[in-house]
């Protein structure tokens, strides 16, 4: 169980938080100006996908649901995101296949906006969509929100006059830069943490845990998971919006049910239910997955050279995933939260056994 | 709609519909007796094209011994799914097991990819297969009436065996109550081998007769044909195995006759099975032939 520990020091620890933040942002600033462009991505990509893990995490670890219709809500964020700053220009050079939709060109907005917008419009679907599937339980509700991810790419590939169909679309301006990812996902940390320290937290906690037993409260248990999922989806509406103003282009084939799975992952190897666990495992998965492109490469050791194997990189990603949750399925945080006491008892712990031994 | 046009259509989709149905039985016995959702059951099937592509095209083996290899093969696969990656999982949440599902899943289909090429390779039909005859009308080939006819055979044995024998018994037993049957002296986790071993030597035939159909095999094939196989499960009640074959026939039936009736649509055909998955569990959760599952307190 996560409850928020009883606050030893409460000075020390807001001081250790400002110094830790001031520390970080020195870091971006640093980076922003000694790191190539790939590096950068990768930083990048690093917040995307904690901000898009914690948007499943709340749905599936916090509020139990077992959802695997992430990536369709992300498609949406995406698409939404891009057509509105889009200039008329781009978009009327782009559709090829199919006229564009006559209203498309001149709806134009700045990127903020599209940010929310594209949350707003993912939740609104997340929200109709939760509606009806949300009465079912467990794995039906997993194959039926993958369902609608599904449906959701086949719409897009085939509504030709709004998303330009299977081609995508092209020339994104990038807006996605260092500060515009991290501080969405301060911004989203702040929301989640408070939000589960909330009575709403609780319930949903509740809801989770035992949902007869919460219903037997009064807790309406059928809005709660509504909201939880609407709020998800929101995050997930953000994070492909974002995903897509880094990458630069989009297409329906990016949201397969495959980015689901590395959603999972990251969400399973931080901890189901820990918003620590999902910042942690977007570190270790998003640098694992780049970092494992060298198996795809050839290498070369002294003079022999390795031919390298496309696709290996998916096999060991895969097979991490098995290991993880058959020999350590509460990930590594379990529903743990990182605090600032924690980790100075365990630090405390650490040094006394050493000076035992 | 000309009649024998309509009947082409009919045929075609009766042929389809098997196939789904076919598949539909691995994931609908699995799910009857683990409550699990077999993510690599599509995968499974996806080996068992491949397995005997392999056997007659590369090693040009006759078609007969390559079914008997596919079918091995793809059922040696499935057991090992079932040890390697549910077995140590059948105390943990239900969840935990279906996360390892998709792994396996996962893993299969990039291991495909490595080992075989993510290339689609053509598959050769066999001539006698293919040779086109007119049935009042209806232009037809063998392979067309073959595949219905040997999944509806397939279909019957199994029955029988569920019915008629011990280990069919032992089956629906564990399906009812897991720990009461293994009271009983039943080797619980055999049956259950026997469960995977069964679903995916089915599914293997299924993969057989698909890859003489659409003549030809990739390392991603399993995916759709495997969730709309889920689909026809639910849809025909999960558990029952005639419904998981009823299931895949009214499946096949909306696939194809919705877009032979409107062309239009066949951009979206994909979309008609998980509309018709979301219509189906809001409507009749159960599905057609399923029993209600209640929820234990």
């Amino acid at each position: 169980m996560s409850q928020p520990s009883e606050n030893k020091n409460p000075a020390r620890n807001k001081a250790m938080t400002l110094i830790a933040l001031a520390l970080f942002v020195s870091f971006l600033w640093w980076a922003q100006s000694h790191l190539d462009g790939y590096k950068i991505r990768i930083i990048n990509l690093i917040a995307i996908n904690a901000i898009l893990g914690l948007s499943l995490n709340l749905i599936y670890g916090m509020a139990g649901m077992f959802s695997l219709g992430h990536a369709g809500f992300m498609a949406i964020g995406a698409y939404v995101s891009a057509l509105l700053i889009l200039t008329p220009e781009q978009k009327v050079a782009m559709w090829i296949l199919d006229p564009i939709a006559p209203w498309l060109p001149g709806i134009h907005a700045p990127f903020i906006v599209s940010l929310i917008a594209a949350g707003l419009f993912a939740a609104l679907f997340g929200c109709l969509i939760a509606m009806p599937v949300l009465r079912l339980g467990g794995d039906y509700l997993g194959i039926a929100t993958l369902g609608f991810s599904e449906i959701i790419r086949i719409l897009i590939t085939n509504l030709t006059p709004i998303t330009n169909g299977p081609l995508g679309l092209k020339g994104i301006p990038s807006h996605t830069s260092l500060w515009m990812s991290y501080g969405c996902l301060l911004v989203v940390l702040i929301c989640m943490t408070r939000l589960m320290r909330s009575n709403f937290g609780n319930v949903l906690r509740a809801v989770r845990d035992d949902e007869i037993a919460a219903k037997t409260m009064g807790v309406n248990t059928f809005s709660t998971r509504v909201l939880a999922f609407t709020m998800g989806c929101f995050g997930a509406g953000v994070g492909g919006a974002l995903m897509g103003n880094l990458i630069t282009t989009i297409d329906p084939k990016m949201f397969m049910i495959t980015q689901t799975y590395s959603l999972l992952m990251i969400v399973v190897v931080g901890g189901l239910g820990s918003i620590t666990g999902s910042v942690v495992g977007s570190v270790l998965v998003t640098t694992m997955l780049e970092w494992l492109r060298f198996v795809e490469n050839p290498v070369t050791v002294g003079s022999i050279q390795i031919p390298g194997v496309p696709g290996m990189r998916m096999v060991i990603f895969s097979v991490l995933l098995i290991v993880i949750i058959i020999f350590r399925r509460d990930g590594i945080m379990g529903m743990n939260e990182f605090s600032w006491d924690r980790f100075f008892s365990f630090c405390g712990r650490a040094l006394k056994e050493r000076g035992a031994s | 709609m000309e009649l024998n046009m309509f009947m082409q259509h009919f045929i075609n989709a009766l042929g389809l519909g098997s196939l789904y149905g076919l598949i539909a039985i691995g994931y609908t016995m699995v799910y009857g007796i683990l409550r699990l959702i077999n993510f690599a059951h599509g995968d499974i099937f996806m080996l068992g094209a491949y397995f005997v592509f392999f056997a007659t095209i590369q090693y040009k083996l006759p078609w007969a011994l390559g079914l008997i290899i596919a079918v091995a093969g793809a059922t040696l696969c499935g057991l090992l799914v079932d040890r390697i990656a549910y077995r140590p999982l059948r105390d943990a949440p239900r969840i935990s097991a279906l996360i390892s599902a998709i792994g396996v899943s996962f893993f299969i289909e990039n291991i495909s990819i490595v080992i075989f090429s993510g290339m689609p390779r053509p598959v050769v039909q066999p001539p006698a297969l293919m040779r086109a005859f007119s049935l009042g009308g209806v232009r037809l080939v063998p392979l067309g009436i073959m595949v219905p006819v040997i999944s509806f055979v397939l279909v019957g044995a199994l029955l029988w065996m569920v019915y008629r024998t011990k280990p069919g018994l032992a089956m629906r037993s564990i399906s009812h109550d897991i720990e009461t049957t293994r009271l009983m002296g039943v080797s619980v986790d055999r049956i259950i081998a026997l469960t995977f071993a069964i679903g995916s030597a089915l599914a293997a035939v299924a993969g057989v007769m698909w890859a003489l159909r659409y003549p030809r095999v990739e390392p991603l094939m399993g995916i759709m044909p495997g969730f709309k196989a889920f689909i026809a499960a639910v849809f025909g009640g999960i558990g029952s195995i005639p419904g998981a074959m009823l299931g895949g026939i009214s499946l096949g039936f909306v696939e194809i006759m919705s877009v032979a009736f409107f062309p239009d649509l066949s951009g979206f055909r994909d979309a008609f099975a998980f509309i018709l998955l979301i219509a189906i569990l809001l409507i009749k959760p159960t599905g057609l032939m399923g029993e209600k599952l209640e929820d234990k307190i």
